[in-house]
């Protein structure tokens, strides 16, 4: 407990919340409903689940272009994961917070961490993003 | 190194241009910066994915890029819409998300995109060619531009593109530099037949199979014995796109930068090299099905968008039958192709045997259909993948021949001797 893990910021921020994690990438359209948070592809191991005010960790998203405006859409109407987690650096999700800033002020951070790290994450811990990047499993 | 920026963007930067540009430009230098860009580069067209209705700031994004007086500087088409105007009174789409539909797409209108509403931009006469730079949106049309075209564009996220189109500029990076256009994987195709490669329903199961297992990175597929179609190909695209990430494809002898596996892999190796056999095209084949019905409550062709050539095959299937009352049986095409079937009387063809016909939108991206739909059919990859999450039916996928007869008898029948090779 206590573990810190250095973060790589895409878009900076800092939050703190519950974790939803899974190592299987997403795509938002077909797989995120904006209004409820609820993952909705139902191939998806996170199928059912809740993200929204969570910190969601997916290793990048998939699929649809339109992965960036059914972020955008749960920024505004606030059913968006406080922070995203991810391993590979994803254009998608960094643009959906960079119009929520240019739109509403209401970026979300977003970051990337190691895989060896991604892996030693757990569903259910809670995680605080501090400004410095760095990740603390509390 | 840090980002480079020219006279020109740095007067867009400035305001020089406009507010909008202004807007668009800032955006865009924020991504060039999520990019790790050196420089900024010119395209000459683009494909607007933004035009789908998500919400609320969907609109409010567009308006307020009209408010702030924008035009797009190259030539934009647009893809599919949240609504088909023409047809509100056959579906039961819901008035404000009708209006807000609509709204967002005389926005996009009013910056001076064309209005082609379609997601297979490349099947109509604003086709880019050979090398040039775009700007598209539309993963389907992402992956067909580069890889079937050889035209040249990075993924790009809708409220990206359309800051492409208004800029002119994009960060220099991906695709768009022949460097990043070499293959990674190798696939060959082992044991799999002439008949069964010029099924198309093969190519939806191709592109689901390697959506799911190269993720993102470029596909090579070797031992093709027959050359596909360029529907065959769009298919292809749609499956891949929806299951992963594919951008770009190399098919030898077939695909424009793949003359040979050399050129395919710009003289580099492989990362991996694997074979693709029937084992794993039947297991891809019946993940894209999720259902054990057997009533199909909708059957639902055009993901992406029909073809003028696809209603040619579609024609004399469904001449001289009726589909059965209990079944919804719907195509879904672009404006100009529609205009097109209906001179050769394939629209009225469609409307004798009962079937409904959408333009601007489909069924994914506009909430049409009744909403006490349980079993979708269908022959497209794409709608296979993504209407059990967005419109909360099961699937069943099948080719085209497989949904017309179940259309006819309203119960699902597929031949699955065409996967006996």
């Amino acid at each position: 407990m206590g573990k810190l893990i250095q973060g790589h910021p895409v878009i900076p921020g800092e939050s703190e919340g519950e974790l939803l994690i899974s190592d299987q990438p997403l795509s938002f359209w077909g797989g995120y409903d904006q209004y409820t948070g609820e993952i909705i592809d139902r191939r998806h191991p996170l199928s059912g689940k809740i993200a929204a005010n969570k910190i969601l960790a997916i290793p990048f998203t998939i699929g649809s272009s339109t992965t960036t405006a059914i972020l955008l859409e749960s920024i505004r109407v606030g059913k968006a994961p406080t922070a995203i987690i991810t391993t590979k650096k994803d254009h998608f999700l960094a643009l959906a917070s960079i119009v929520a800033d240019e739109m509403y002020k209401k970026p979300i951070p977003i970051l990337t961490i190691s895989e060896k790290d991604f892996q030693n994450l757990r569903n259910g811990q809670t995680l605080k993003i501090n400004k410095e990047n760095t990740i603390k499993i509390l | 190194m840090p980002l480079k920026l020219t006279e020109y963007d740095k007067a867009l930067i400035a305001g020089e241009h406009g507010p909008a540009a202004r807007m668009a430009m800032s955006i865009m230098k924020r991504m060039a910066e999520v990019y790790q860009a050196e420089n900024m580069m010119d395209i000459t067209a683009a494909h607007i994915d933004s035009s789908l209705f998500m919400g609320d700031a969907t609109l409010e994004y567009a308006e307020r890029l009209v408010k702030l007086g924008a035009k797009v500087k190259v030539p934009s088409t647009l893809n599919v819409s949240g609504v088909d105007k023409s047809g509100l009174k056959d579906w039961d789409v819901p008035s404000d998300w009708a209006d807000k539909s609509y709204r967002q797409m005389v926005a996009y209108q009013n910056m001076g995109c064309i209005t082609t509403w379609t997601c297979a931009p490349y099947q109509t006469q604003y086709r880019p060619e050979f090398g040039q730079q775009i700007a598209w949106g539309e993963s389907n049309a992402i992956a067909f531009a580069n890889s079937v075209i050889g035209a040249r564009t990075e993924r790009y996220p809708d409220l990206l593109d359309i800051c492409a189109a208004i800029t002119g500029r994009v960060p220099a990076v991906g695709l768009h530099l022949t460097e990043n256009r070499a293959g990674n994987i190798l696939y060959t195709l082992k044991n799999i037949s002439a008949k069964l490669q010029e099924n198309d329903a093969f190519y939806s199961v191709l592109g689901y199979y390697l959506g799911k297992n190269v993720i993102d990175k470029i596909p090579v597929i070797d031992g093709f014995s027959v050359k596909p179609t360029e529907d065959q190909l769009k298919a292809l695209c749609a499956g891949g796109a929806s299951a992963g990430a594919i951008a770009m494809f190399h098919i030898i002898g077939i695909t424009p930068e793949a003359q040979t596996i050399e050129e395919a892999f710009q003289g580099k190796k492989p990362d991996e090299s694997k074979e693709i056999t029937m084992t794993e095209i039947k297991n891809a084949k019946n993940e894209l099905t999720t259902t054990k019905n057997n009533k199909p409550d909708i059957i639902a062709l055009g993901s992406p968008h029909f073809s003028i050539e696809e209603f040619k095959k579609l024609n004399p299937l469904i001449e001289k039958q009726k589909c059965h009352p209990d079944t919804i049986f719907v195509v879904s095409c672009s404006r100009e192709v529609r205009d097109k079937a209906d001179k050769k009387g394939y629209i009225q063809t469609l409307k004798n045997f009962g079937g409904k016909l959408t333009v601007d939108t489909c069924i994914l991206t506009s909430p049409m259909i009744p909403k006490n739909i349980k079993t979708l059919m269908t022959n497209s990859a794409k709608f296979a993948y993504y209407s059990p999450g967005l419109l909360g039916t099961e699937v069943a996928f099948g080719q085209l021949k497989d949904c017309v007869i179940s259309a006819i008898k309203g119960k699902i029948i597929t031949d699955e001797t065409i996967w006996e090779n």
